[in-house]
């Protein structure tokens, strides 16, 4: 993942650098830093992305899928993953790509971050993804870094753009501090606002990160103790939608022009704020546990201010 | 065996326990700190220097003892796992788990 900000009309520039591609046969996106090929296409299919593009941006949301989970709240948390990631091959609009708003691991063991790729790659798309405080358990971040941060700043931050949407991925799990919450900290801030300098009030911009970065519920740590100060540079956009994980369940605020969002889990669900003892896997029927569990979508669409955001539970 | 026996052996045996323990003083403990529920029981204990504090995960999600001074630091305890630390100096030490940080305990060591 790069940190490539192209930062004029990033939607126009790419379909423009698929038309120059496809014209030697090959179809390159350049969607989130990460260039890669759609393989030898033909003219009609480039025009098809094209038209893809002038529709608007969906894309998805996947989170705390915890590899190697195995407690009563979710003895196989690799087959919900799985069933996740076949409804999401089963949507007949392939989206633009998916993010991953972290927890990928458990206990962030090598053969844990091969299981998460085994299952997530068979999505065939494009993984953006930021940390979770279970991705970094292992000291220096290696592991973590090595599959997913090529490329990233510090421990993992990052901005892309997609269909004239700035996206930016933010690490709120590092160099945490006894007391406190989860924290940006100063170097990721100042990058914050150096990396909207100069773009336009209009840009929508969606930032991901995996602790709420809203004082959900600070009695169990579910905020992010510096958020404000990062919430302040976005004040002057138009449209900014605040994507997270960490507390397993759906929780939205609109506070403004500014939009958050929580996802559910892929592994297990979490009480309600304040009711239980305490946050942590959270054991219901078995019957149950499909409607806990599940992924988000997101829709952008040119001209309305706020993305469309959809949870869909692995069964309703 | 009469009551009154087995009293006196009771007298004998703390008398022998009370000699041993004057004989050893430098003799250390082993305390447990719970982590149960997202906190650490007991939050805040008092030990003597010497002692070992023994923590032990009883949660389904992974913590850690983290230090405040990174005087010790555990790796992730999964459930069950256990983390041992000899305090060998008196002081207040402050810690907290690295991964949810709003857990915080301390351990108080008294010199003997």
């Amino acid at each position: 993942m790069t940190t490539h900000d192209h930062g004029d009309g990033p939607s126009r520039r790419r379909v423009l650098e698929c038309m120059t591609w496809a014209g030697t046969g090959v179809l390159w996106t350049i969607s989130g830093g990460v260039p890669h090929s759609l393989g030898l296409v033909d003219e009609a299919k480039a025009s098809e992305a094209m038209a893809a593009d002038a529709k608007g941006l969906t894309f998805l949301q996947i989170s705390d899928s915890h590899m190697g989970f195995d407690k009563p709240a979710n003895p196989n948390a690799k087959g919900t993953l799985e069933e996740a990631i076949a409804r999401i091959k089963a949507i007949p609009q392939k989206p633009a790509f998916m993010i991953h708003t972290g927890d990928i691991t458990h206990l962030s063991k090598v053969s844990e971050f091969d299981d998460a790729e085994k299952i997530i790659s068979q999505a065939k798309l494009d993984v953006h993804y930021v940390p979770g405080e279970h991705d970094i358990i292992d000291p220096d971040i290696k592991l973590y870094k090595e599959r997913y941060g090529r490329g990233t700043k510090g421990p993992g931050y990052y901005s892309f753009d997609a269909n004239g949407v700035h996206f930016m991925g933010l690490v709120n799990v590092a160099n945490l501090k006894g007391g406190g919450m989860g924290s940006l900290g100063e170097e990721q801030l100042k990058w914050v606002e150096d990396d909207l300098k100069g773009k336009s009030a209009s840009t929508p911009i969606v930032v991901f990160a995996h602790i709420p970065l809203w004082t959900l519920y600070p009695q169990w740590g579910w905020g992010t103790e510096d958020s404000a100060q990062a919430l302040a540079t976005l004040k002057r956009f138009g449209s900014v939608t605040v994507l997270n994980g960490h507390i397993h369940q759906v929780m939205q605020k609109v506070e403004g022009n500014v939009t958050f969002h929580t996802a559910r889990s892929t592994a297990f669900p979490q009480p309600a704020p304040g009711a239980a003892p305490s946050p942590g896997p959270m054991k219901v029927p078995d019957d149950k546990l499909r409607s806990m569990l599940g992924t988000a979508s997101v829709t952008f669409k040119q001209g309305e201010q706020r993305l469309a955001i959809i949870d869909t539970p692995l069964q309703s | 065996m009469t009551r009154t026996k087995f009293l006196a052996l009771g007298a004998m045996a703390l008398l022998v326990a009370a000699a041993m323990a004057a004989a050893s003083p430098a003799r250390a403990a082993d305390i447990e700190v719970k982590i149960d529920n997202f906190t650490f029981n007991p939050q805040q204990i008092t030990v003597n220097a010497g002692d070992t504090v023994i923590w032990v995960n009883h949660d389904d999600i992974p913590h850690t003892v983290t230090s405040k001074t990174m005087a010790f630091r555990s790796k992730a305890m999964d459930t069950d796992d256990k983390f041992s630390f000899t305090f060998a100096t008196p002081g207040k030490f402050d810690y907290f788990c690295s991964l949810h940080p709003h857990m915080t305990g301390t351990i108080v060591v008294e010199a003997k």
